[in-house]
């Protein structure tokens, strides 16, 4: 059993650990209030300046609608194919089942420039132009994977004698799904959606070779950082980015009881079956 | 009998009969629910990734940068014998094993905490608190670093504060090595937590009676019982250093590309998308490699 020292020496690396996670994440909201347009510590003077002109720039209006669509209509994508492969995998035994379930997870445990790369040469390979749409595709593609594992885990724990006891009772199929697996799985299909999204929202990685010239969020805070250029802008996108990729994931850990750990038990999911 | 009835009727027969023929044939529907996902996937991503894999054996024109069809394994040798790409990929290599060593050890302590120390409620709290940084933008925690190692950044501040002469580390290895430590931290965090908290105390207990200390059970007992959940870990933090590209970009210098930077290049500037494609086959192999190992080790059994 750990002694005393063993014990405070623990508590001491825990509080370090905390510290080293979140101190950067805390100071770089600190630096959207930035007077000075030099990112030096300690900041000058506080202002909330930077937000309004950041807000009338149409370069940021652009990026930030492009990714919101973008976002919302992989998400759309990935709710529908999402759930319905795991209704799928959940109901039936078939050849091949395992296959698929590990096929499926590829995107989130490959890396990122794998799936980026061959998207791109796919769609060269086929002269697609990159639009919104070329986005949406390689963005649903990952989006996919976080549904299905959020609804699969949820399906796993509600029994099937309630959907059977329905249909004894005479409904039809189509009526119990509504009636009883909805409801039952709605509040996994929200965080699976809202997990999605955020995760859409924040792509860096595959975006850049299925966007071209367009301009996400993300892309434009990456090129705004290469070139070092309109840094107060940057702080205040990335204040706003962390907001905007936290919040849905707090929403969804309540909404699924903690158990929305994302990318992590997304690949443990599939290793499981 | 209205005529909107029997039609109302009639529908719900022709639905009655599609649904009794689905019920009797459940791999209709299983069918009907996996197809479109599938076509998705096997559509889009695998076709792609196999495509991917051919393109490797093609070349480009080198003067008109079109893509010629002509089988050969140049792009391959290329890589292993330009020594500018063979230290590009070891340097991948390296770097994305020395940040799951440090990941390791930095998040062990830590999720034996969570696991055998903390109470309850610190353990969920912990737990939220591990998983929040995942999520907040990856973009927003580089840009973060890049201010804390800047010349006039909080590191500097700090160090001048107890009189020590200033780093420069930024734009260098240790720079990256620094970030994507950071960035992957929470990945090892969890599955090591995961593992520690599936020891039974009991086996501890039972040491301690047996007359071992402290730090012979740990060494006997948890460290390899926990093993499978750091392999575990290692998988993310060694796969997503391996792939990336754009912490390279943004807090490496100017001789520290990694493959992905390569590849983007190839992809994006010089436009020779077998080359790209042959070394994006790298990394994949590395992984394949590195998956088979883990799962000896039990790895897929703890995640």
């Amino acid at each position: 059993m750990e002694g005393p020292w063993v014990r405070f020496a623990l508590r001491v690396w825990a509080v370090g650990i905390l510290l080293f996670l979140f101190i950067p994440i805390a100071l770089v909201i600190v630096y959207a209030f930035n007077v000075s347009t030099i990112q030096s510590w300690p900041i000058p003077g506080v202002t909330l300046k930077w937000f309004g002109q950041t807000w009338q720039d149409p370069e940021v209006r652009r990026a930030l609608l492009l990714s919101v669509e973008a976002g919302l209509m992989a998400t759309a994508v990935a709710l529908v194919l999402g759930s319905m492969a795991a209704f799928a995998i959940h109901r039936f035994q078939f050849f091949g089942r395992e296959v698929i379930s590990f096929a499926l997870v590829l995107p989130l445990a490959l890396p990122g420039i794998i799936t980026g790369m061959s998207l791109n040469s796919f769609f060269a390979f086929n002269q697609i132009t990159f639009s919104l749409w070329t986005i949406v595709i390689g963005h649903a593609t990952f989006c996919i994977v976080i549904v299905y594992n959020n609804v699969l885990a949820r399906l796993r724990r509600t029994s099937s004698s309630l959907m059977e006891a329905a249909m004894d009772l005479g409904a039809s199929g189509w009526r119990s799904f509504v009636d009883v697996t909805l409801p039952l799985i709605s509040t996994a299909l929200v965080a699976g959606a809202l997990l999605a999204f955020a995760l859409s929202f924040d792509e860096v990685i595959v975006t850049t070779f299925t966007a071209g010239a367009q301009n996400t969020l993300p892309l434009w805070i990456f090129g705004a950082i290469r070139l070092g250029q309109r840094l107060p802008e940057v702080n205040v996108v990335v204040f706003f980015v962390i907001l905007i990729t936290i919040v849905p994931v707090v929403i969804a850990s309540r909404l699924t009881g903690g158990g929305a750990a994302g990318r992590v038990e997304a690949v443990a999911a599939a290793e499981e079956l | 009998m209205t005529v909107g009835a029997l039609d109302r009727m009639r529908t719900a027969g022709r639905v009655g009969r599609i649904q009794a023929l689905l019920w009797r044939r459940p791999w209709m529907r299983a069918a009907l629910l996996l197809g479109p996902g599938l076509t998705w996937f096997v559509v889009i991503y695998l076709a792609s990734l196999v495509l991917l894999l051919i393109t490797a054996f093609w070349q480009i024109n080198p003067f008109t940068t079109a893509i010629e069809r002509v089988w050969n394994i140049d792009n391959f040798r290329t890589l292993v014998t330009d020594g500018t790409y063979r230290l590009i990929i070891l340097r991948t290599i390296g770097l994305a094993t020395a940040v799951t060593i440090t990941d390791a050890v930095l998040a062990f302590p830590f999720a034996y905490y969570m696991a055998r120390v903390a109470s309850r409620r610190v353990q969920t709290a912990l737990f939220a608190a591990v998983l929040l940084p995942l999520w907040a933008s990856y973009l927003a925690r580089v840009y973060a670093w890049i201010l804390i190692l800047n010349h006039d950044g909080v590191l500097n501040w700090s160090l001048l504060l107890v009189h020590l002469p200033p780093a420069s580390l930024g734009y260098t290895n240790w720079a990256m090595w620094i970030v994507f430590s950071y960035i992957w931290l929470p990945f090892m965090i969890i599955p090591t937590y995961a593992a520690l908290e599936r020891i039974p105390p009991s086996y501890l207990e039972a040491a301690a009676d047996l007359g071992a200390r402290q730090g012979r059970s740990t060494w006997d007992i948890v460290l390899p019982l926990a093993l499978p959940g750091i392999v575990a870990g290692s998988i993310f933090t060694f796969s997503l250093t391996l792939g990336d590209y754009v912490t390279p970009l943004l807090v490496g210098g100017a001789g520290s590309s990694f493959i992905g930077n390569v590849v983007y290049g190839n992809v994006g500037i010089a436009h020779n998308i077998p080359f790209a494609a042959a070394l994006a086959v790298v990394p994949v192999a590395v992984m394949a490699l590195y998956l088979l190992g883990a799962r000896r080790l039990g790895a897929f059994e703890a995640m």
